[in-house]
């Protein structure tokens, strides 16, 4: 078993762990750069789902390719991982939204996201309009 | 192991650390809790996959077991978390 692998097996494998990292970075890179705790809510998607799926395939095919026939015993951890992910999102959201509206808080447009500030009006003419209800 | 997939292992486990210390920046920054919960889920998961890379850099496939641990165990711990926050207690 000591041999190497063809060059077949070796490329798919070491691009699906490239991509996978890739990925990953670029998911931590969102978490840190966005704005609010709604946008923050989806990078960590990429990794959790992408890159999961990237490196098992990746295990798969490799251990596969090793021992004689499917080792599909990584399937388990994909499996998983898309069960409890969502419970946690949605927990996670819960908590934000209950959070945000028990503080009672005035929204400050900071906390509003990008894409919804031309529905905003400008601050000049704030005080003519009537406030949405909170 | 070829040059090919030692060198992909080796970028792999470089850009999840700074993946991971990127999170860390988030879960020390964050300005709410649910930001910190998010950060440590992020940070779970990066470990979990840095065990399956490990797996098949050291072509063992013992590392499996233990990411399935680390998946289950970080579930219960942020889903618990995250109803903490949400409830005030976890169980009721």
């Amino acid at each position: 078993m000591s041999g190497d692998l063809s060059l077949w097996v070796e490329i798919p494998v070491a691009l699906l762990l490239v991509l996978s990292g890739l990925f990953t970075l670029s998911s931590a890179i969102g978490l840190v750069r966005f704005k609010t705790f709604f946008q923050r809510m989806h990078p960590p998607a990429l990794a959790f789902s992408v890159s999961a799926w990237c490196v098992t395939l990746a295990s798969i095919i490799y251990f596969s390719a090793r021992s004689d026939g499917l080792a599909l015993s990584a399937w388990l951890i994909i499996i998983f991982l898309s069960l409890t992910v969502p419970v946690t999102t949605i927990l996670l959201a819960r908590t934000e939204l209950f959070r945000r509206r028990h503080n009672a808080a005035n929204v400050s447009p900071a906390d509003i996201p990008p894409a919804l500030s031309h529905v905003l009006p400008a601050a000049s003419d704030q005080e003519k309009l009537p406030q949405p209800p909170r | 192991m070829s040059m090919i997939l030692f060198g992909a292992i080796v970028f792999t486990l470089a850009c999840y650390v700074l993946a991971m210390g990127l999170a860390m920046v988030r879960l020390y920054r964050g300005p709410s809790a649910q930001d910190r919960v998010l950060a440590m889920d992020l940070i779970y998961t990066i470990g979990m996959l840095v065990l399956l890379v490990l797996a098949i850099r050291y072509r063992s496939a013992m590392y499996f077991e233990s990411a399935l641990l680390i998946a289950i165990f970080g579930f219960i711990s942020s889903a618990a978390m995250a109803k903490f926050l949400l409830r005030g207690e976890v169980i009721e």
